[in-house]
C-alpha cells in the first residue's frame, strides 16, 4: 500500500474498491472501511463482478464482467477526462506520457465499455463523477486485479488512475493493495523472488550483485530465476531437480493440481518444512517439522509496509525447530562439505544466535530496511518502510512531492480478453478463491475446530437461475468440470455470482478449485489467471 | 480556549469538548464505568459514572456530561457512593453465575470488580432467568444470566465490526439482548469477529473455546499469522504442560493496526497450534535409509529420524543435485507465513549457497 490503513480510512472523501473481498480477505480493514462509509460518510464504489459482502455499504456496486477491468478503468477516464475532472497540475508538474496514454482511453467511449463490461453507461458517468469529485480518493484491490493474464495492465491503469485524479502522495489517496498473507510483502521485501535481492535489488544489476557477492562471499548469478508457476513446472520436465518448499502447498494453491501432481512427482528429490502432512507432502522425500508463529520470535510486515514484531509464546512442539535455525543448519552442512566456498566476507557465515542478529544483517544489505531492529520494535516504535537509518521515523506514506523514478509515467493499456472464455462445451466461468472462515489451502483452518464447525465444506456459490436451468430441485450438489479437472461440492444458490458465472474455493482437498483452474499466466508477473476459466456445471447424483 | 474546573477540589485544565470522564481519565482520577467504553458511543445508561456538579441538580453521568468553565465536580462524595451500591444492586439481583467460568478472566469482569470494590452484597439470591449457553455459535459463548444491558455487544457490533448483530428487545424488566429478531447469532448474519466478547464487560459473551479452562499464567502480545492487515493479539498461555499451550487469544488494546478488534480467524483460528497431525519429528523416506534408488511412482513409506541424519540426508542430496546438474537445478520456495527473517534467509540459501535466483513463494497464488 501507498498509504496505511488508518490514513484510508479516517481521511478518504472516496473509495474504489476494485477486486477485493475486503470484508472477508481483510476483514479487520473491511470493517474499518464499512466505518469510513457509516460514520463519515465516504463514497465507496465496489468493482466486482460478485454481490460481495462491502457492496451492502456501497454508494454504488459496478458490477463488471470478470476480466474487463481495464476496459473499466478506461472507461472511468475517458468520462473524467471528457468532464474536464482530471488534476491538471498534478498531471503537469509530477506526471509524463499524458498525450499517448489520452490516445488510448479517447478510445474508451461509454458505449463502449458498457458493451465489454456490462455495465450500464449511466452507472459509468455516476461513478467517474464520485470518484473525481470527492477528493482524496483512494484505491483498494487484491487478487481480483492481479489473478489475470492482465494482471500487470489491471495495475498500471490503476495507477493511471490515481495520478489521473492527483490522490497520489497524500494522506486518504494512494494505491493500495491489500496484501493477502500475514507475510507476503516481508517475502517479497526479503529477496524470496527470483528477480531481486532484498529491497528490490535487481540481480541482473551489476552494482547489486557485487554488493552481495562482496556480502556473502561467494559469485552469484546474473541470471534471473524462475517464479513459482515456472519452477514446478520445469520439475516437471526435469528442468529442475530438487526442490527445497518451506511452508507452502504447492497441490492446493497452484494452478492446474494434475499437473501440478504429476510434476513434483517427476521431481527428483523434495525437501519439504512444514507444520503438517499436506496433499504436499505426499510427494516429499525429507520432511522437516518447523514451528507455527506463536513458536518462534521475529518479526513479519504488513499490507502497509508496517514492521512488527512477533513474539514466541510457547516452546517449539516435540522435537520441531524454528525454519530459522533449520535453514541455517542446512547452508552450514552444504557448504561444509563444498566444493561451493564462502570467502572470508562480512556476511558469509551462518552462525546466527536470534533473528534479532539477522535483522541487523538484513539492515546493513537493504536500505528500505536499514533502520529496522528489533530493538527499536521491542522499544514500541511503529515502523513502516523505507526506514531509511537508527534514527529515522519510517515512511507511512509514499511518494510524497515526488515518485521513486522522479516523474510519475502514464502508461497507454488496452483491453486484452481472457485466455479461456466460455463456450459451447464449457458454457460457464469460474473465478476462485478464499472465503472468511478459511485459509489458502486450508492446512491450518482446517484444523482449528470452531472455523470448520462454522465451515465445514467448500461451497460452489451458484446463480438460481442456473440452479433452475440445471434441475437442482433438492439436489444440490454439483460437479463442476473444466478442460483440466473435474470436482463435486455443495452448491451455494445465491445472488452473489450472477447468472453464468460460478465461485469456488481451494480450501478444502475433498473439492478443490485448483483441479479447475488455468495454468495461463501474466507475460510479466507470471501470475495464473484464477479469477477466470470456462467450466460446465452438472447436478451431481 | 482552555477549559478550567476543580475535581475532587483539584483545579484542572483542559480542552473544550471533553466529557467529564476524560478530563477526569486525563488526570488519574478513576470513575467506574460499566456502559461506557472509549472505543465505542457513549449512550450513559448504567449511571454507574455518576458525579455531583456543585450547583446543579441531581447527579450526572459523567461520560456524557461536556466539562464547563468553572464547574466543580465531586466525584466520590457518599451520596455518590450510595448511588453506586444502589445502581451494582440492583444490577446484582439479576446476575446469576452458574459459576463455570470464575476463574478464566477475572481481571476482565468489570461488573464484579466494581461489586467487590464498593462492597456490594445481594439482597437475595439471583435466579437463572435464561439457559446458560443459549446460542449454538461455535466461538461465542453465550449466557445471558450474566447480562448487565450494558449494550456494548450491540455497540460494538454496529460501530467497530459494522454488522448490527445484537439489539436489545423488549421494554423494562423484560429487556434483553438478542441476535436479530431473536434467532441464533449466524442467522442474524454474525461474523463471528467476537468483538462483541472483547467489550463484554460480565463474560455473559465470553470464547466458548476457553470457557472454564481458566486463567493464563503469560499473555503473550504477538501478530497475527493468517492476513497481511497485520493485527496484534495476545495469545492466552498455560504452563500446566512443558513449553506451555495456546489456550485463548485476547485482544491487546494497544495494537497498532487493530486496537481491540480481531477477525474470527485471528481471534478463534488458534488451535491448529496443538493439533494431534502436528509433524513433531522429522521423517525421511526410507529408500533414502537403505541407499537405494527412489522408487518409480510412490516415494515409500515414512520413517521418523533424528535431526541429524534428516538433515545429512538433505544437504547431502541438495548438494550432489548442485554438483550433478548446476545450481539451477535446484528451486527454492520460500513462504509467505514465516517471519522475515527467515525469508531471508531462505534467499541467502539459494543465492549464496546454491547459487541460484530460483526462489519464490505464494505471492502470485
Amino acid at each position: 500500500m501507498s498509504n496505511s490503513m488508518d490514513d484510508v480510512a479516517n481521511h478518504a472523501q472516496a473509495l474504489l474498491i476494485i477486486g477485493s473481498n475486503t470484508t472477508e480477505q481483510h476483514p479487520v480493514f473491511g470493517s474499518m472501511l464499512r466505518q469510513a462509509v457509516l460514520r463519515r460518510g465516504a463514497k465507496l464504489v465496489v468493482a466486482d463482478p460478485r454481490r460481495i459482502d462491502i457492496t451492502e455499504f456501497a454508494t454504488l456496486h459496478l458490477r463488471h464482467q470478470p476480466g474487463t477491468d481495464v476496459a473499466l478503468i478506461n472507461g472511468l477516464m475517458h468520462i473524467i477526462v471528457q468532464n474536464g475532472w482530471e488534476d491538471k497540475q498534478f498531471i503537469a508538474e509530477r506526471t509524463e506520457g499524458f498525450e499517448d496514454f489520452q490516445q488510448v482511453i479517447q478510445e474508451y467511449d461509454p458505449e463502449r465499455v458498457s458493451e465489454i463490461t456490462g455495465v450500464p453507461v449511466d452507472d459509468l458517468v455516476k461513478a467517474a463523477e464520485i470518484l473525481s469529485l470527492n477528493k482524496p480518493m483512494a484505491v483498494m484491490w487484491a487478487m481480483g486485479i492481479t489473478q489475470h493474464i492482465v494482471g500487470v495492465r489491471n495495475v498500471m491503469d490503476l495507477a493511471n488512475l490515481q495520478m489521473l485524479l492527483g490522490n497520489m502522495g497524500v494522506l486518504g489517496g494512494g494505491v493500495n493493495p491489500l496484501r493477502g498473507q500475514n507475510n507476503v510483502q516481508g517475502a517479497c521485501d526479503m529477496g524470496g523472488l527470483p528477480n531481486v535481492y532484498p529491497g528490490y535489488q535487481a540481480v541482473t544489476s551489476a552494482e547489486a550483485r557485487q554488493k552481495f557477492e562482496a556480502a556473502w562471499g561467494v559469485p552469484l548469478s546474473d541470471q534471473i530465476g524462475l517464479t513459482v508457476t515456472e519452477m514446478i513446472p520445469a520439475a516437471g520436465e526435469g528442468k529442475v531437480k530438487a526442490l527445497y518448499i518451506l511452508g507452502e502447498d504447492p497441490v492446493m494453491s497452484d494452478p492446474d493440481t494434475n499437473h501440478i501432481r504429476h510434476c513434483l512427482e517427476t521431481c527428483e528429490f523434495i525437501v519439504l518444512q512444514e507444520l503438517f502432512p499436506s496433499e504436499t507432502s505426499v510427494y516429499a522425500d525429507v520432511l522437516l517439522p518447523g514451528v507455527s508463529f506463536a513458536e518462534k520470535s521475529g518479526s513479519f510486515t504488513n499490507t502497509e509496509r508496517r514492521v512488527q514484531i512477533v513474539r514466541q509464546a510457547i516452546q517449539p512442539l516435540g522435537e520441531a525447530r524454528p525454519d530459522w535455525q533449520i535453514t541455517a543448519e542446512l547452508a552450514r552442512r552444504i557448504l561444509q562439505a563444498g566444493p561451493r566456498q564462502a570467502q572470508d566476507a562480512p556476511y558469509a557465515s551462518w552462525d546466527y544466535t536470534s533473528t534479532a542478529e539477522i535483522m541487523q544483517e538484513i539492515a546493513a544489505l537493504t536500505p528500505i530496511y536499514a533502520g529496522v531492529s528489533h530493538a527499536r520494535l521491542e522499544a514500541g516504535e511503529r515502523l513502516q518502510w523505507p526506514v531509511k537509518d537508527g534514527r529515522h521515523p519510517g515512511t507511512p506514506i509514499l511518494h510524497v512531492g515526488q515518485f521513486s523514478r522522479g516523474k510519475g509515467r502514464f502508461m497507454p493499456i488496452e483491453h486484452v480478453p481472457p485466455a479461456e472464455l466460455p463456450d459451447d462445451e464449457y458454457p460457464m466461468l469460474l473465478s476462485t478463491g478464499r472465503v472468511l472462515y478459511h485459509w489458502h489451502g486450508g492446512q491450518m483452518t482446517r484444523r482449528a475446530q470452531g472455523l470448520l464447525a462454522i465451515y465445514s465444506e467448500s461451497l460452489i456459490e451458484l446463480n438460481p437461475e442456473d440452479a433452475q436451468r440445471l434441475g437442482l430441485n433438492g439436489n444440490r450438489r454439483v460437479r463442476v468440470t473444466s478442460r483440466r479437472g473435474s470436482i463435486v461440492a455443495q452448491a451455494w444458490i445465491t445472488d452473489r455470482v450472477p447468472p453464468g458465472m460460478v465461485y469456488a474455493n481451494f480450501h478444502f482437498p475433498e473439492s478443490p478449485a485448483n483441479e479447475l483452474t488455468l495454468a495461463a499466466l501474466d507475460p510479466v508477473a507470471k501470475i495464473p489467471e484464477y479469477k477466470v476459466c470456462a467450466v460446465k456445471v452438472e447436478s451431481a447424483t | 480556549m482552555d477549559v478550567k474546573l476543580t475535581i475532587n477540589n483539584t483545579p484542572i485544565t483542559a480542552t473544550p469538548g471533553q466529557t467529564i470522564l476524560e478530563v477526569a481519565r486525563q488526570n488519574g482520577i478513576t470513575i467506574p464505568t460499566l456502559c461506557y467504553h472509549k472505543d465505542l458511543s457513549p449512550v450513559g445508561s448504567c449511571r454507574l459514572c455518576v458525579v455531583e456538579v456543585e450547583k446543579w441538580r441531581g447527579q450526572s453521568a459523567a461520560c456524557t456530561t461536556p466539562i464547563s468553565e468553572g464547574m466543580v465536580v465531586h466525584t466520590e462524595s457518599p451520596a455518590i457512593i450510595q448511588s453506586r451500591r444502589l445502581v451494582l444492586e440492583l444490577l446484582l439481583q439479576n446476575y446469576y453465575d452458574a459459576g463455570y467460568a470464575m476463574g478464566d478472566r477475572p481481571q476482565d469482569n468489570e461488573f464484579i470488580h466494581w461489586v467487590e470494590h464498593y462492597r456490594v452484597t445481594a439482597p437475595r439470591q439471583a435466579q437463572p432467568r435464561f439457559a446458560v449457553n443459549s446460542d449454538p455459535n461455535p466461538v461465542v459463548w453465550v449466557d445471558f444470566n450474566k447480562c448487565i444491558l450494558c449494550t456494548r455487544c450491540v455497540r460494538a457490533c454496529a460501530e467497530v465490526q459494522g454488522r448490527f448483530v445484537w439489539g436489545v428487545a423488549e421494554r423494562g424488566h423484560q429487556a434483553q439482548i438478542v441476535a436479530g429478531a431473536g434467532v441464533p447469532m449466524l442467522e442474524a448474519r454474525c461474523e463471528s469477529c467476537g468483538a462483541c466478547v472483547a467489550y463484554c464487560p460480565t463474560g455473559a459473551l465470553d470464547n466458548r473455546m476457553s470457557v472454564g479452562l481458566g486463567a493464563a499464567d503469560r499473555k503473550v502480545l504477538t501478530t497475527c499469522t493468517y492476513c497481511g492487515v497485520g493485527c496484534q493479539l495476545d495469545l492466552n498461555v498455560k504452563d500446566d504442560v512443558p513449553g506451555g499451550r495456546v489456550f485463548r487469544v485476547t485482544s491487546n488494546p494497544n495494537a497498532p493496526v487493530n486496537g481491540m478488534h480481531l477477525c474470527v480467524k485471528g481471534r478463534y483460528g488458534y488451535d491448529f497450534i496443538h493439533h494431534p497431525d502436528r509433524v513433531l519429528r522429522p521423517r525421511v523416506r526410507r529408500y533414502l535409509l537403505q541407499g537405494l534408488p527412489r522408487p518409480e511412482h510412490d516415494r515409500g513409506e515414512w520413517v521418523e529420524v533424528d535431526w541429524d541424519t534428516a538433515l545429512g540426508i538433505a544437504a547431502e542430496k541438495l548438494r550432489q543435485t548442485r554438483e550433478q546438474h548446476g545450481p539451477d537445478s535446484i528451486g527454492v520456495l520460500t513462504s509467505a507465513k514465516c517471519l522475515n527473517e527467515e525469508n531471508y534467509l531462505m534467499n541467502k540459501f539459494a543465492r549464496q549457497v546454491i547459487g541460484t535466483n530460483s526462489i519464490d513463494h505464494c505471492a502470485r497464488l
